[in-house]
């Protein structure tokens, strides 16, 4: 679904990624994990195109995200995209948050967006929060409501930037779990997080990257009983330990 | 201090006969506010689609809507009245020149004030406009453009409604001082407040009472002003986002 061909990108003379190349197929669920710093999110990002690449190819569900021919708006209405930040848009009831898209990219009615967006916000817990404004709710509410935008649009799959990163830690959990169960669903998925526990249970491959470059690609099994690479090693030493 | 002061002095009629001085005023009065309210959404519209060019990523456009900015706004403002007034009609096309030439009088000085106040406050509102969007965290373009929004439909679904809320107070100030700018007009003949209230003291030589009259009519102005930005203000505060109760 997802096949990235020796992809690299520099700001300037800063290489921010090297020749990264992997697959996402159907269903997979995909952890990118590694250092802050390490090209993480700015990779996830080349994925729908946010980020611009110099070299490489990104093909998503057959189509070159670096073509200059391409429509990346098109391209992007099929991909879903959760933030750390959430990004919700603030000016917007949670509802309207859900419909907006639906209706000026899909072209849907307002009845049948407003009809998807009720019971996605159903599934994520928030159908009593529909008429409120994002403001008003918690950090762990409003990612749950970012993750339902997202699946509003259909999306063939999702792509996660660290979105428990901004979270207190006892809003993780409601997080994850909503995630869990969209993996669990078959959905295939690309996250950017440093949630293990989240890994270990739902992860198809583990990719772990340092210094722009992809250092491991591999089932979560070999990651995490015996990473290859010394820097991973290091890694997962500080980060399991508690 | 002998002073004499003679508040009824608005109420005579004026040496030319035509009306009362009172009269006087209130045409003066109602000059600035057709000349700053016109000159107002002019600027409003103007500033915008520039301020916005100033943050699009067309480094062209961008270079142009700069140098807008910078040639309005580092002119001082009664320079660019009398380029608009005196020069702008010497280079115009003959014809068109000649026309403009030919209007009545107090049609040329309006519509060279307008023009004048409208560019100038235009370059303001528009950095205004950068600075909204500007101040919008990052992640809010990226998150309509992942959705699916083109750039035009990122900016009018999701920059813009927040980046006007953002700038309401300062667009406040700069609508406050379009009218106390108009003042400037005055200088070309236009027969705006400060105008009237200048040659009330030449026909009556009665200053104080002049300049408090002119002085009231500009509070009263500002304080309406005020007061509607501030119900503005109110009405398009977002539940739970920063400012709002």
């Amino acid at each position: 679904m997802i096949s990235m061909n020796k992809v690299s990108k520099h700001f300037g003379t800063f290489q921010v990624l090297t020749d990264c190349t992997t697959q996402v197929h159907k269903g997979e669920v995909i952890v990118v994990c590694g250092p802050s710093g390490s090209g993480k999110s700015t990779l996830i990002k080349c994925v729908n195109g946010l980020e611009p690449f110099q070299s490489g190819e990104i093909i998503v569900n057959g189509v070159s995200v670096g073509d200059p021919k391409t429509n990346l708006s098109k391209l992007r209405s099929t991909v879903g995209m959760v933030f750390q930040n959430f990004e919700l848009f603030p000016h917007m009831k949670i509802i309207d948050n859900l419909c907006i898209a639906q209706v000026k990219v899909l072209g849907r009615s307002l009845e049948q967006a407003r009809e998807k967006g009720s019971k996605l916000l159903e599934r994520v817990g928030l159908r009593e929060q529909a008429e409120k404004f994002p403001g008003q709710l918690s950090g762990g509410q409003q990612q749950r409501v970012a993750i339902a935008r997202a699946l509003a649009m259909d999306p063939i799959c999702m792509l996660f930037d660290e979105p428990t990163s901004a979270l207190d830690p006892e809003m993780v959990n409601e997080v994850l779990d909503v995630m869990t169960e969209l993996a669990q669903e078959g959905m295939t998925m690309m996250c950017v997080t440093h949630e293990m526990g989240f890994a270990r249970r739902v992860a198809s491959r583990v990719i772990f990257m340092d210094q722009g470059r992809i250092v491991e690609d591999d089932s979560k099994e070999a990651f995490f009983q015996n990473p290859r690479s010394e820097r991973a090693q290091q890694f997962l030493a500080k980060i399991l330990h508690h | 201090m002998a002073y004499n002061w003679n508040w009824g002095v608005f109420l005579q009629p004026t040496a030319t006969g035509d009306d009362t001085y009172l009269g006087w005023m209130f045409y003066g009065f109602k000059m600035t506010i057709a000349l700053s309210l016109s000159a107002w959404l002019i600027a409003l519209a103007v500033g915008a689609v520039v301020g916005i060019l100033r943050t699009v990523p067309n480094k062209l456009l961008a270079g142009i809507a700069t140098a807008y900015v910078e040639v309005f706004r580092n002119i001082p403002l009664l320079v660019q009245l009398f380029l608009w007034y005196f020069v702008m009609p010497e280079l115009l096309p003959e014809q068109l020149g000649n026309a403009f030439k030919q209007t009545n009088p107090i049609l040329q000085q309006f519509l060279a004030s307008m023009v004048c106040l409208a560019l100038f406050t235009s370059a303001r509102v528009a950095e205004q406009v950068r600075s909204g969007i500007n101040s919008l965290p990052p992640g809010q373009k990226n998150a309509g453009l992942a959705m699916g929004f083109t750039l035009a439909q990122t900016y009018r679904h999701v920059l813009l409604p927040m980046a006007v809320r953002l700038i309401v107070p300062p667009l406040t100030s700069e609508f406050l001082n379009i009218f106390k700018n108009s003042a400037v007009c005055s200088t070309i003949g236009l027969l705006e407040l400060a105008a009237q209230g200048r040659q009330l003291v030449d026909y009556t030589a009665q200053p104080y009472e002049s300049f408090i009259a002119v002085t009231l009519a500009y509070l009263t102005i500002n304080v309406v002003v005020m007061f509607g930005m501030r119900w503005v203000e109110a009405r398009v505060r977002v539940p739970g986002y920063i400012g709002a109760k």
